[in-house]
């Protein structure tokens, strides 16, 4: 399986710059995933691609190929609509066979890499319905078993599970999780839903503005994120803002605007520069008995009021004011804490990101 | 029931027969005056009913007495430049469409308008301006000037629907064809024209019949050698009422068909269920 490439790509419309500069590299089969807010460029990205938007400037090649100048139908590439764009007055079968009959391959394999690829989405048998016929995620699979058959170099996916309800997002993620490895494409997958990026992609590259502003493995993005736009786009996070008082190995100490001392991680930094501590609600942890309190000792430690407790089902989402910082946090349903108590928290330094501000 | 509900039944079935006798009222006086041999005031009905102007008119009959004449050859002659007039216009009217309908043409919406232009004008002024014009080319009273004249007027109807069509269908859909390895030819004839037959059928339909039921230009143009349908409708109603409304429901026949052709057709395109 080739490798895709895109060197120094520009994309601009009149005066703004929809792809900024973009090169990035997607390694043999693996799953990449451009992730960021609309208008970041990633759909763009995306489409120039595939072909259908024309450059301004940079190359793109698969493997050694350069396709820069290629028009998308000789490019072999594979493509998954948002809105699936399968064919409403053909069948599925003939949706498929669609792209294998004009490689002028005979019936019998044809039928045969169709019925591969049925399975492979779990729609075999499926092969004499039309599009109308099928639920969204029906329609969603035959649109991936379409763009599979033809067995492409690169796979692209345009926000493809966006049109589909909550709990079917849900489920089809880890269904394109497991093709992918089974099919074992290179891809791209644009998407600005950071779960799913998380739950499917071998990598993330974050965009903002045009430009990829982080790239690497899930747990790298969420745990170290570069900078205070990556940090609030993955997960909830809340940010204190300060300056840096000092510097130990790879602990940074933190005085805040509103007077605490935090402890955190962080690269880069010297003291006195501007900094915002970056909290994750799962991070925080309750000091309830005071034994819990005295075993924790002063570093890191904070006493804060709740100001909303919310029942999620599953968790109790809190507001905590922490010295006039609104803190997300989360809690277990078993002992839930009422608004106005005041109670200890503790977050690890090693769990908090130090960012420059 | 009580009175009130009877009152407002009552007014709710006087109206919906005063609309029928509106709608209707002048088609039933077609329909009798075609069967009447000899209708005089005051009677209700006419005195003596026959086939008779109708064998006239089909040709079956040759009389002089009634002034009726065969209208075959006119008939044929209407149904010939309908048919040639659908083919030329759609053969622009698609592609204008089409592309009106994806590319981001300049002043695409004066264009349009454009193209609304002859049937927004008083016609007279128009087409005797045209007559003159097409007298010093010399087509004036000739065959290929009628033509022109019934693709004028009707390209409101092809490019209009046309560029609806083509935009009503997604345009991703192309994009996916294209991704599986179709150019872009290909990609139009396999993916987008079959979606788009059927509003590219009714926007026939409305050119042919619009060439059929044509009078103003073809009557500044084309006499006095080409003789249409509406034109022996023309020169026979007010005399001759009876030769007029056996032409009049000829002339009705082919609308009625199509209409009902062109509604079942587009109900089937919106249970197809586009995209």
């Amino acid at each position: 399986m080739p490798n895709l490439t895109l060197d120094h790509v520009v994309k601009s419309y009149g005066k703004l710059r929809a792809v900024d500069d973009l090169s990035l590299e997607v390694r043999d089969g693996e799953l990449l995933t451009l992730l960021g807010p609309s208008g970041c460029g990633k759909t763009t990205t995306l489409r120039a691609v595939s072909g259908f938007v024309a450059l301004n400037g940079g190359r793109i090649f698969i493997g050694q190929r350069n396709i820069t100048d290629i028009p998308p139908e000789r490019r072999g590439i594979g493509l998954v609509f948002q809105n699936y764009a399968l064919w409403p007055h053909m069948t599925v079968f003939q949706n498929l066979a669609f792209g294998l009959q004009l490689k002028k391959l005979p019936k019998q394999t044809i039928k045969k890499k169709i019925e591969k690829s049925l399975a492979m989405v779990k729609l075999a048998g499926f092969e004499d319905r039309y599009p109308r016929q099928l639920s969204g995620g029906q329609q969603q699979r035959v649109a991936l078993a379409r763009a599979l058959v033809l067995e492409p170099d690169i796979l692209l996916l345009d926000e493809p599970l966006s049109n589909l309800d909550a709990l079917l997002r849900e489920q089809m993620r880890f269904e394109i999780a497991q093709i992918h490895k089974q099919a074992g494409i290179t891809s791209i997958y644009v998407t600005h839903d950071q779960t799913e990026a998380m739950v499917i992609s071998d990598r993330i590259a974050v965009m903002n503005q045009g430009k990829i502003v982080q790239i690497g493995r899930p747990a790298e993005i969420y745990s170290a994120p570069a900078s205070k736009f990556v940090a609030g786009f993955m997960g909830t996070t809340t940010f204190i803002h300060g300056k840096v008082s000092g510097t130990a190995r790879e602990r940074i100490v933190v005085q805040t605007d509103s007077g605490l001392s935090i402890q955190g991680k962080g690269e880069q930094l010297a003291a006195g520069d501007e900094v915002d501590v970056a909290i994750r609600p799962e991070n925080i942890r309750f000091l309830t008995t005071p034994a819990d309190i005295r075993k924790q000792g002063k570093e890191n430690t904070f006493e804060a009021r709740v100001t909303r407790a919310s029942y999620v089902g599953e968790l109790v989402d809190y507001q905590l004011d922490l010295k006039g910082s609104l803190l997300r946090a989360k809690g277990e349903t078993a002992n839930p804490l009422s608004e106005g108590t005041t109670i200890h928290i503790y977050v690890e330094p090693e769990q908090l990101s130090i960012l420059k501000a | 029931m009580n009175l009130k509900r009877i009152i407002v039944v009552a007014g709710e079935l006087i109206l919906l027969l005063l609309v029928f006798l509106v709608i209707f009222g002048p088609m039933m006086s077609l329909f009798i005056w075609s069967v009447a041999i000899r209708w005089y005031w005051p009677s209700t009905l006419p005195q003596e009913v026959g086939f008779d102007y109708w064998r006239q008119a089909l040709g079956l009959q040759k009389s002089l007495a009634i002034g009726a004449v065969s209208i075959v050859p006119a008939f044929f002659l209407s149904l010939s430049i309908a048919i040639v007039v659908v083919c030329i216009a759609m053969l622009i009217a698609i592609p204008a469409g089409y592309a009106l309908a994806k590319y981001r043409i300049p002043f695409a919406a004066l264009i349009m308008f454009l193209f609304l232009m002859p049937n927004a004008f008083p016609q007279q002024p128009i087409f005797v301006n045209l007559l003159r014009i097409f007298t010093r080319v010399g087509l004036a009273g000739t065959l290929p000037g009628v033509i022109l004249v019934h693709i004028l007027v009707g390209m409101v109807f092809g490019v209009w629907i046309t560029s609806a069509t083509f935009r009503a269908i997604p345009p991703h859909l192309e994009e996916a064809a294209r991704s599986v390895g179709a150019g872009k030819t290909r990609a139009f004839f396999r993916i987008t024209m079959p979606l788009a037959a059927p509003g590219l059928l009714a926007s026939a339909v409305f050119v042919f019949i619009t060439s059929l039921d044509e009078f103003t230009g073809t009557f500044f143009i084309g006499l006095p050698w080409i003789n249409t349908l509406p034109m022996t409708l023309y020169s026979s109603s007010g005399y001759n009422m009876q030769f007029a409304s056996v032409i009049a429901i000829i002339l009705l026949i082919p609308s009625i068909l199509f209409m009902a052709l062109i509604q079942r057709v587009l109900r089937a395109e919106y249970v197809g269920g586009m995209g």
